[in-house]
């Protein structure tokens, strides 16, 4: 038992490694890194966070992800929020088929889905826009918010829902004014979970997009194949894709555990 | 769970939901049926070809061996990081300042974009200038991922260990933190401890967030292609060619769309079957 806090402290200590090796690289030139093996920069540079916050093929991508992001949390949690209130509140004409159905989306390798996809939204005009990435996602992101969301509101007592009715609140009323604050920790959860599968999801939204939407996750795959590696930019930019999901984790520190099991707990 | 009442008017506040996925997953889902019964010869051409595609790939080595691979690595995935995460769960502290702080760093790799993990590792395994690379090398054993299969599973296992076993401790530790002191106290009493106390108090009240662990690390090991793909490309040779990669390798990089999307198919279906009974599992549980 003395031991205890050993196991998670060495696990961490395996999870920063990597991060660390990233981080070590974007502060050296690209010409450094080719040199040879170095445990820490001897050289130390910004220049490769410079070039990034210069030249907006590189921050222009960053932009486009942090918009179509927001854009699918947004979708994702205002549709999900009265179907996840229909699930957890009422039986009808098949409700459990219809969420295993939306649970299945979930289960939809995107390597078979990628070429239809760009299909589907060029034909409807959508092609290299945002709303394009942003609807995209919603593919697995909408089946995981009701899947969150319904497990906090089952949570809820239904009591709560009578004794409003009985005090004479009518449904959106009681619904905005009272039942949505006392779930706003799985909303949190839940805009969370959104933003995080957008962000890390690369393969639909690289393909979906071309120039004026291109995600920072391909604008990456440019430095491997344009002037040879240019592993010191890769490793700056790879660097700041980190600093928005660990701002988002700080904030939902609390209601983190409880929402990776969906709610259930 | 609440007791729920019978109605049917409740579809409407459905429709939002329904319509949104129905958009992205029918009508690509279709596309995929009609490319997989279908042969093509360019030119936008296409003829009919009835169940002869998935014949092709039901009788195809390629495809076999990418299949076995696949269901390979979310074995070993499954055996290393279910076990490791309620482990690691067990240790956290449950109370006090190092809590937050061990979570936000557990989940700090659950939220880098899967590329760039593919990338990094990429980086870190280089046998020549990457710290894991140099380092085993360092310790006078051979190792050079690009160019030795064993070592090329060995750096996939581990990166896929890195980025997702945090998922499993954070399930676990949720299950942990929901059980109330009374049962521990209990425990005392009766002498139970260590072995025991796992097996008859925290296991029993871990199985429903284990079994979505485990749903949600079979699904996303058995669809996992980006990171691998990033790391080794599916080589050397086809040895680390998932199912996925040759998938992509069949639809989009060499066109071959019937047989693309007859494999799909297949694929989408084995993931849809082992879910359905993971599913089963879980909601027989909660309705316990």
């Amino acid at each position: 038992m003395r031991v205890r806090w050993l196991a998670p402290t060495v696990y961490i200590i395996f999870l920063m490694v990597p991060i660390y090796w990233l981080l070590n690289m974007s502060f050296k030139s690209t010409n450094e890194i080719l040199g040879g093996f170095s445990l820490y920069p001897h050289d130390f540079t910004l220049d490769n966070y410079r070039e990034i916050f210069r030249d907006p093929f590189w921050y222009g991508g960053y932009i486009n992800s942090i918009i179509y992001v927001s854009l699918n949390m947004l979708i994702s949690v205002t549709a999900a929020l009265p179907a996840a209130y229909a699930f957890s509140r009422y039986r009808f004409l098949g409700d459990k088929h219809l969420f295993f159905w939306l649970l299945t989306n979930r289960m939809a390798p995107p390597a078979v889905f990628v070429l239809p996809f760009l299909q589907l939204y060029s034909e409807v005009g959508l092609f290299d826009t945002h709303i394009a990435v942003a609807l995209a996602h919603c593919l697995f992101n909408i089946p995981l918010a009701v899947w969150i969301l319904e497990g906090f509101m089952s949570g809820v007592p239904k009591e709560l829902d009578e004794t409003a009715y009985v005090d004479g609140y009518s449904f959106p009323k009681f619904f905005f004014k009272i039942f949505l604050p006392t779930i706003k920790s799985g909303i949190g959860v839940t805009a969370f979970f959104c933003f995080m599968f957008s962000w890390v999801e690369m393969l639909l939204a690289k393909n979906l997009t071309q120039i004026d939407a291109k995600p920072i996750v391909a604008a990456m795959t440019r430095t491997a194949s344009a002037s040879g590696y240019e592993l010191g930019l890769l490793a700056a930019a790879g660097c700041l894709t980190i600093v928005p999901g660990a701002i988002v984790i700080y904030f939902v520190r609390n209601y983190i555990a409880k929402g990776f099991a969906l709610g259930r707990v | 769970m609440a007791t729920k009442t019978d109605n049917n008017r409740a579809w409407l506040f459905v429709i939002p939901v329904v319509a949104l996925v129905a958009f992205n997953a029918l009508v690509p889902l279709m596309t995929v049926v009609n490319y997989s019964v279908q042969e093509t010869f360019g030119d936008n051409l296409f003829f009919w070809h009835g169940l002869g595609w998935f014949e092709d790939i039901l009788r195809s080595e390629r495809a076999h061996a990418a299949l076995g691979r696949q269901m390979l690595f979310t074995a070993i995935i499954l055996v290393i990081e279910v076990p490791l995460g309620v482990a690691i769960a067990l240790a956290m502290p449950r109370k006090g300042p190092w809590v937050s702080v061990c979570l936000v760093l557990m989940a700090l790799p659950l939220l880098i974009p899967w590329n760039v993990v593919g990338a990094m590792w990429n980086i870190l395994a280089l046998p020549d200038i990457g710290l894991l690379g140099h380092t085993i090398n360092a310790m006078g054993i051979d190792y050079n991922f690009t160019q030795q299969p064993i070592a090329a599973w060995f750096t996939m296992v581990l990166m896929d260990v890195w980025h997702w076993t945090s998922l499993v401790v954070l399930l676990a530790y949720a299950g942990l933190i929901s059980i109330p002191d009374a049962y521990y106290q209990a425990a005392k009493i009766d002498g139970a401890r260590g072995w025991a106390v796992f097996r008859h108090i925290q296991l029993p009240k871990m199985n429903r967030v284990l079994t979505i662990a485990i749903l949600l690390r079979f699904m996303d090991s058995f669809m996992v292609y980006t990171e691998p793909f990033v790391l080794t490309g599916g080589g050397p040779g086809n040895s680390t060619t998932l199912l996925s990669i040759d998938l992509v390798k069949m639809a989009v990089g060499q066109f071959d769309l019937g047989r693309g999307g007859a494999m799909s198919l297949i694929y989408f279906l084995i993931t849809l079957l082992v879910s359905w009974i993971f599913y089963t599992l879980m909601t027989r549980n909660e309705s316990q």
